[in-house]
């Protein structure tokens, strides 16, 4: 016997309650820890796609969706870009390198993504499989592409014009793709998509200009037919981030969009909703500690025969403020070990929900140091609760309780 | 053994306890009479270290308690004081077996499950090791409290109108289950009481007198 075997055997004496309890403080904590979870799971793998590119040029149109479609794969594009003024960039001397993109076609909603070498390299994507693509029509999957299509090295498949969600889809018939490599996971956005070259994307969307050859179309396209969707830059100096967006502008056909900035924006956007959740999950938990302490003061009127009787046992009142302490203890403790559970496994299923809109990939086998503090919250609630009742036993007046009865 | 001298104790200023001496030797086993009201529950309770009288001294088994600090006298009561309640108070979310150990717990004492077993098996309890106190009868749980009372060996057995409400079979069976388990342990037992079919079995008794 100690508190904790004491503690225990009281509420085991009231299951119902109990369960109540810790239900309640577990929603609240299994709420913030899935925010927590998503949140931070959002941001790290936003952070990281955006991470080297400095600026995203495409169509006018709205820079939250140039950044949102060309780096997240998430929005469709604003529009494409005439080859000829991407090539104008890229040589500009406040430019140190860029990435071409041509999006158009999706394969089972994974999205076609027509760049070179470079985008790999920028994502440090590896190959668990095959080799780069080297000539138009051949591809290379994302992870999540190939476990989610079965494919492997040698299948061929058709593009489906537009970025996937669409029923009846037209597909690209005349341009099957053959799947030459397939990379290995990274938490990137090269998972899902699939990578080919620039040339495939214009190969498959030549019909007018009745190229035979396809590996030859880069040459034989005239410039009109060249476009791009979007173009990555990294600035030669930090000096163009305040004259090469403007520069940029200035051009009618083109928006430049900063990543940095457009993410941020959308945190802020995001992050008043997150506001709003986070603070439903407090008031939950501030409840559930009320709750906590309804209980627990309930149960001293119960109690007063047992504290006064364990006093004639020789207990301190020291002891059996601790007693009492240690209950909300271990209330608080049950909920936040049963929240945290619940929150990673809510995690997992907006993952699955997610990986089914083919979006980005969110884990509930992950662990967030910030959940140390939402138990330390937890616990804290639960000794707060406790704190009344544990002085109110402290004060047990032995004699008069038992001359009572 | 115990000595009561000058004891006197008041609520709110009105006195409702007086003894000028009351002693016995270790091991004697004796009564406290008196009408409701006389202040026997008092007494005990003062014997018992559970409330510290407003005047006199108070000494078990050699101990001055008033001597003691609040803590001393905790752990002191613990180990040395066994006390049963008219109204038992058995823990209800603890088994039997757990009731006892508690017992051990609280007076800081090491848990000896060996012990437990043995004094619930003296007392025809064994079975109910497991059994939490509302599966028990008044008489199986009476024998409970008494269990708890003797686990840690006290020097001073207390017991509180242990047999009102009890026939005279029953009133007898309790007397002896106190008086064996005092004497099993060497214990002094005192007992407050009004029944005066206790008296017929243990003569020497303190006489409490009703106040107006």
């Amino acid at each position: 016997m100690n508190l904790a075997s004491i503690s225990l055997g009281y509420l085991k004496a009231r299951r119902l309650g109990t369960a109540l309890n810790v239900l309640l403080l577990a929603l609240g904590v299994a709420t913030i820890t899935l925010l927590l979870l998503v949140t931070s799971q959002l941001e790290s793998r936003m952070r990281r796609d955006a991470q080297g590119i400095d600026l995203v040029v495409g169509a006018k149109g709205s820079p939250m969706q140039i950044i949102l479609s060309s780096i997240y794969q998430l929005d469709v594009p604003t529009g494409n870009i005439p080859w000829r003024e991407a090539q104008e960039l890229a040589r500009h001397r406040m430019v140190k390198k860029t990435i071409p993109l041509a999006l158009g076609d999706n394969h089972r909603g994974f999205r076609i993504v027509g760049t070179n070498h470079d985008y790999v390299t920028h994502y440090g994507g590896r190959l668990a499989q095959g080799r780069l693509w080297q000539a138009p029509l051949e591809a290379v999957l994302g992870a999540d592409v190939a476990a989610a299509t079965g494919m492997t090295l040698g299948a061929t498949f058709l593009g489906a014009h537009g970025l996937g969600g669409g029923e009846g889809e037209h597909l690209h018939e005349a341009h099957p793709y053959r799947v030459v490599g397939v990379f290995a996971r990274s938490g990137s956005v090269v998972d899902r998509v699939v990578l080919t070259d620039v040339a495939s994307v214009w190969a498959v969307h030549a019909d007018q200009y009745d190229i035979k050859d396809v590996a030859r179309v880069a040459e034989l396209l005239p410039e009109e037919g060249k476009e791009l969707t979007a173009l990555l830059v990294q600035y030669a100096s930090p000096l163009a981030a305040a004259m090469f967006p403007r520069y940029v502008n200035q051009n009618s056909a083109l928006q430049a969009a900063s990543p940095a900035y457009e993410t941020a924006r959308l945190f802020t956007i995001v992050g008043v909703g997150v506001d709003v959740l986070r603070g439903f999950a407090l008031v939950l938990i501030a409840a559930a500690g009320l709750s906590v302490f309804i209980a627990l003061f309930n149960a001293l009127a119960e109690r007063r025969y047992d504290l006064a009787i364990m006093r004639s046992l020789g207990a301190s009142p020291g002891k059996l403020m601790l007693l009492m302490l240690f209950e909300g203890l271990l209330l608080a403790a049950l909920g936040a070990a049963l929240g945290l559970a619940l929150g990673h496994a809510l995690a997992k299923m907006v993952g699955l929900a997610l990986a089914q809109a083919r979006q980005v990939s969110i884990t509930g086998a992950a662990w967030v140091n910030e959940e140390l503090w939402i138990i330390a919250l937890a616990l804290g609630v639960g000794v707060i609760a406790a704190l009344l009742p544990a002085w109110r036993a402290y004060r047990t007046d032995v004699a008069a309780t038992l001359a009572r009865g | 053994m115990f000595r009561l001298r000058n004891l006197a104790h008041a609520y709110n200023g009105t006195e409702v306890l007086h003894v000028p001496l009351w002693e016995a030797d270790q091991g004697a086993h004796r009564l406290v009479l008196g009408p409701s009201g006389s202040g026997k529950t008092t007494l005990l309770h003062i014997l018992g270290g559970i409330l510290r009288p407003s005047r006199g001294s108070v000494s078990v088994a050699d101990q001055d308690l008033g001597a003691l600090a609040a803590g001393e006298l905790d752990r002191f009561r613990g180990r040395n004081i066994g006390i049963v309640l008219q109204r038992l108070h058995l823990i209800g979310s603890l088994t039997v077996a757990d009731n006892l150990l508690v017992a051990q717990y609280f007076a800081g004492v090491a848990q000896d499950r060996k012990r437990v077993t043995e004094v619930l098996a003296g007392l025809d309890m064994a079975d109910k090791a497991a059994a939490y106190p509302h599966e028990l009868s008044f008489g199986q749980a009476q024998r409970v409290a008494v269990a708890r009372a003797v686990v840690n060996r006290p020097r001073l057995l207390l017991a509180d109108e242990p047999t009102s409400n009890l026939d005279d079979t029953r009133c007898l069976q309790a007397l002896e289950l106190l008086q064996g388990q005092a004497r099993a342990c060497g214990a002094t037992l005192v007992i407050a009481t009004h029944d005066q079919r206790i008296r017929q079995r243990i003569a020497e008794h303190y006489l409490l007198e009703a106040r107006a």
